[in-house]
This record gives structure tokens, C-alpha cells and sequence, in this order.
């Protein structure tokens, strides 16, 4: 069991590292002082998850790795997270609307995996779903804010959109390890949780009068760990100390 | 309208001898100062600089450690060292909140900072280079910062002395925080326990430039003590530091760089204590007046946060106000 169960945790963790390490990027240089205390607030709790999934993983990898070796240990390639965590902080509206897009999944799919028969899954989703309700409350105010604030934020809304609403259907691929923990009763059918993510994206859009966009192309490659460009900057970055000084404790 | 309120309120004062002595009076029988309550100007001025000061220092403060956010070590120093960094700035919103309730508003204080106007900790214009500054700084600018707030605590003007319970709390556990880092470098290989030695050797100076010129040449100890803002004069405080922080470096064998550093039977009342070689003044002047290395750095860093983050409050204003209609 346990080799599909480690790689699609792995799967979330990165996730939530990723995405996380973009928020913590912030600190100090948010655009009010609130912000500058709400973002890492964000960051914290998606690292809180993701410690909790590295540490799940550990327990269930074959190399015996530990919760810090996965997080900071593997190469590019070897990070599955979906290409959307990665996607740099252009401005505000970016981190804002990628959080929406994320939450709005992420409050599903936890909401799913509550009588996950996996234990520790069904333990961090019940947490998980309290934190993400004001992420979600948090990232789609500003959304609206942004969206129908002055001609110049809600331009900005457009372009954020157009640049990453191409990143969103990822979220709801199944790669080969996740469709066999749907099978075991362990995690959420990712794809069937789209047309409701649709519906709660257009209702935010809605309020804030910004166009559900139409995309012919989706981008995809993350799980498969066919990254962006930036994702090998962001790792060399959080890595640093740990390949400066292999194996040492800190 | 709150705090033009309090301004009114401020122009009214009118300064008889026996307004001031009434209010030595009060300041003398411990009680607390509120914001309505009439103060003399002089009074007022020196909280806000004060004040607004300490609040700069805690927002320009997110830079230097946020530096490392990104680059922390393992999952749990960087989940602390985010949480650290997010702590200084919900500082910066209290003391910033207090200052306000003496008739100046935020937007105020900032537009000071960005010009270039107002003062902050001359320490965070110096670069944190390696991780091992990390726990130099929660250890020692931490710690020399928890000594000059601790007295505050009890300062004479209720909104700071409250806000300064909470932030003291807090700082106390960034202190800890800092020396575990640094407990925990110095117990690894050589190049972590060299890494912690050469952090200490850049920041133990400027930690206890941290209190300020000495007696003899400080120009606001004297009122502010009569006023209970101030509670030890920056000699005492310094000394504190010092009595403190050199056992903790002996502890984790730290080398504190000072040849001259002895023990000094006479100090504090002859119950003894660590007296320091000479500190080298004419860098502090040179940091406080600007000429710190990331002076210019830090100034530029909040400009930009700031100047970008402009469009973002604009829509946030916009959008409340089609909201209230």
C-alpha cells in the first residue's frame, strides 16, 4: 500500500510547501501592514500542513527519509506539486487570486478526505478545513475588492487571470498513484470536484465583476515534475543551507 | 477624526506652572497618563518620537531576518522565523496604534519614515549574511531590545506601557528562540560553531550600541526619567545586557569579542559585574546618522513595498466607498 499512499502525499506536501514558501516571499513587503501579518499567517498555516504530510510520507518511505530530507533534500524533477504553487508573486492581485484558486479546491477536497480511511489524512483535513474557510474568506475579499476597486487594480485582476486561471486544472488531475488511493478509500476523486470549484470561482468573479475566463489550453506537468522555469530558482533558494552543509543539524 | 480630536485637545493645554506641577504631581503617584487626559506639549512630542520611533524600528526590523525566511534550514525554523518576523510587525501595528492615540495618524508616521525624517534602530542597518545571524540577532538585539522594554512596561502613558506588556512577552520568546539557534550551531560541526562565532563577532558591538550613547552625552535621559518614561539610563541598561548575555555566550563557548571584558567587583552596588573595553562611538554616529552598510537598503525596501502596494489600497478605499453607498 504503502508506495502510492508516499507519492501522493508527497503530492499535497509539495503543494502546500511550495505555495506556502511563495506567501512567506511577502513578509515584510506586503502592500499594508495588515497584509504584512495576514500572509505569513497564510504561509504558516499551509507549512503547518505540509510538515504534517512530510511527516506522514516519511513513515511510509521506502528510503526512510526524513520530514526535512523530503522537504528540502530532492532535486527539481523529484517535486510533484502542481506548476500553479510555483508561479511567482507578479503583484498582490497574483498572490491573491492564486490563493482563491487553491482554497477553493483545498476546502473540498479536505472536506472529502474527512472519513478518509487513512488515519493521519483524515486527521489534517479536519484541521485543514477550519484554517482554509478564512483563507478563502481572505484571498476572495480581495479578489472582489480588486476586482471592482479602480480601473487600475481591476486591470491588474485581468492580467493575473490571463496568466494564471491556465494553471487551475491541474488542481483536478488524477496521476496514477492518487487514482489508486481513490480506489483504497484514502483520498478524494480530485476530478469530480471541478464543476463545483467552477461554480464558487464564477460566483466570486461575479461580485467581483471580472469575467470567467474561457482557456483553450491548460497548462499541466507538476505531478510529473515538469516545472515552470522558476520553480529550480525557488529551490536552489530554500535549499541553500542544506546543500551549503549536507547532513548537519540545525 | 479620532485623532484630530486629541489634536484639538493638545492646542488647548494651556502650560501654567501649576498645570506642570499638577501633572509632575500625577506622574509621581504612578498613575497612569490616558489620551484624553491634558499632557504638556513637550510631553506629547516626546512620546510621539519615541514611540513612533520604536515602531519603525519593528516594521524596518522585518528586513534583515526576513532576508533568511526563504532560506531557512528545515521546515520548523522556517515555520518560527516566519512566525518571528510576523510577530515584529504586529509590534509595529500596536506601538503605531498607540503613538496614534497622541493625535498622529499611521499614514503620518509612515510618510516620515519613507522620507527619511524619522529615526529607527540604527542596528537593523547593518546585513545579515549568514544564518547563524539568525540566532545573533534573536539572542542579542532581541535581548538588548527586551531590557530597554521591560521598564516600559511601567512607562507613565497607559496606551505604550500596555502595548509594551504584550510585545515583551513575545520578544522574550524571540530571545529564546535566537539562542537555541545559536546553542544549536554552536553544538554542530566546526563550520556551524564558526559561523555562530563570526555572527557574534559582528553583532556583539552593535548590541550594546543598541542602548545608546553613554550618560554623559545623552541629551533626552534627563526629562524623560522625571516623566517616568524612561525608567534606567542607558549606562544601567547596557550594563544589564552585559551581566546577562556573557554567561549565556560562556554556556554554549562563544567567544565574546572584547579583550578587555573583565569582571568587575565594584559594579552594580558591589555586588559585581562585567565591565566592557571602549565602544566605538564614531561608527554608532556614523549608522545613526544613515552611513549604516544597508541603510539606504532598508529605506529603499519599504519605499518599494510601499509605492507598489499603492494601487492596492487605492481599490481597497474605492471599493468601501461604493460599498457604503
Amino acid at each position: 500500500m504503502s508506495d502510492h499512499l508516499f507519492s501522493s502525499i508527497l503530492e499535497l506536501a509539495d503543494d502546500h510547501l511550495i505555495l506556502g514558501h511563495r506567501l512567506s516571499e511577502w513578509c515584510g513587503h506586503a502592500p499594508t501592514l495588515e497584509e504584512d501579518l495576514s500572509l505569513p499567517n497564510l504561509g504558516l498555516d499551509l507549512l503547518g500542513v505540509a510538515t504534517s504530510l512530510y511527516s506522514f510520507a516519511s513513515k511510509l518511505d521506502s528510503k526512510c527519509r526524513s520530514d526535512d530530507q523530503l522537504a528540502f533534500g530532492r532535486l527539481e524533477r523529484e517535486y510533484k506539486s502542481c506548476l500553479l504553487m510555483e508561479k511567482p508573486n507578479e503583484h498582490f492581485g497574483y498572490t491573491m487570486l492564486k490563493q482563491l484558486y487553491f482554497s477553493t479546491f483545498m476546502e473540498m477536497f479536505w472536506e472529502n478526505s474527512l472519513h478518509s480511511k487513512y488515519e493521519d489524512i483524515a486527521a489534517v483535513a479536519s484541521k485543514s478545513v477550519k484554517e482554509i474557510a478564512y483563507h478563502i474568506r481572505h484571498s476572495g475579499e480581495w479578489v472582489i475588492r480588486l476586482g471592482d476597486g479602480t480601473k487600475e487594480s481591476r486591470n491588474k485582476m485581468l492580467e493575473a487571470i490571463y496568466e494564471l486561471h491556465p494553471y487551475t486544472d491541474e488542481l483536478f488531475h488524477m496521476s496514477k498513484c492518487s487514482k489508486q488511493c481513490l480506489r483504497d478509500g484514502y483520498l478524494p476523486d480530485r476530478s469530480k470536484l471541478r464543476s463545483s470549484w467552477i461554480t464558487r470561482i464564477e460566483s466570486i468573479f461575479e461580485e467581483a465583476t471580472l469575467p470567467f475566463p474561457t482557456i483553450s489550453y491548460f497548462h499541466a506537468g507538476g505531478r510529473d515534475g515538469i516545472h515552470t522555469e522558476s520553480m529550480g530558482h525557488l529551490i536552489s533558494e530554500m535549499q541553500y543551507l542544506q546543500r551549503a552543509y549536507p547532513g548537519q543539524k540545525w | 477624526m479620532y485623532t484630530q480630536g486629541l489634536l484639538d485637545h493638545s492646542e488647548e493645554t494651556e502650560e501654567t506652572p501649576e498645570f506642570l506641577a499638577a501633572f509632575q504631581k500625577r506622574i509621581d503617584q504612578e498613575e497612569k497618563i490616558e489620551p484624553h487626559d491634558p499632557m504638556p506639549r513637550a510631553y506629547r512630542k516626546t512620546l510621539i518620537r519615541q514611540i513612533s520611533q520604536h515602531a519603525h524600528s519593528e516594521i524596518v526590523g522585518m528586513l534583515p531576518e526576513g532576508n533568511w525566511i526563504t532560506r531557512a534550514p528545515t521546515l520548523k525554523r522556517k515555520a518560527v522565523l516566519l512566525a518571528k518576523v510576523q510577530d515584529e510587525g504586529g509590534h509595529g501595528l500596536y506601538l503605531y496604534a498607540a503613538a496614534e492615540t497622541l493625535g498622529i495618524s499611521r499614514l503620518e508616521m509612515t510618510e516620515q519614515l519613507l522620507k527619511g525624517e524619522a529615526k529607527y534602530s540604527s542596528i537593523f542597518n547593518y546585513p545579515t549574511l549568514t544564518w547563524a545571524d539568525i540566532g545573533a540577532i534573536g539572542w542579542l538585539v532581541d535581548g538588548a531590545a527586551i531590557m530597554n522594554q521591560i521598564p516600559l512596561c511601567r512607562c507613565s502613558y497607559g496606551p505604550y506601557a500596555r502595548a509594551m506588556i504584550k510585545i515583551c512577552k513575545e520578544e522574550s520568546f524571540h530571545q529564546r528562540q535566537g539562542y537555541e539557534v545559536m546553542m544549536t550551531l554552536a553544538e554542530g560541526s566546526k563550520e556551524q560553531r564558526d559561523m555562530a562565532q563570526d555572527a557574534l563577532n559582528r553583532w556583539w558591538w552593535p548590541s550594546l550600541m543598541m542602548f545608546g550613547p553613554p550618560d554623559t552625552e545623552s541629551s533626552n535621559t534627563d526629562q524623560s526619567m522625571k516623566w517616568k518614561i524612561k525608567r534606567f539610563t542607558n549606562d544601567q541598561l547596557r550594563q544589564k545586557f552585559l551581566d546577562a548575555a556573557i554567561p549565556q555566550a560562556k554556556r554554549i563557548n562563544l567567544t565574546i569579542p572584547d579583550k578587555n571584558l573583565k569582571w568587575n567587583k565594584k559594579l552594580n552596588n558591589g555586588r559585581g559585574g562585567y565591565s566592557h573595553g571602549p565602544i566605538d562611538w564614531e561608527e554608532f554616529w556614523r549608522v545613526v546618522k544613515g552611513g549604516g552598510p544597508m541603510a539606504r537598503d532598508r529605506l529603499r525596501a519599504r519605499k518599494k513595498a510601499w509605492d507598489g502596494g499603492k494601487w492596492v489600497r487605492d481599490a481597497a478605499t474605492a471599493y468601501a466607498r461604493k460599498v457604503k453607498r
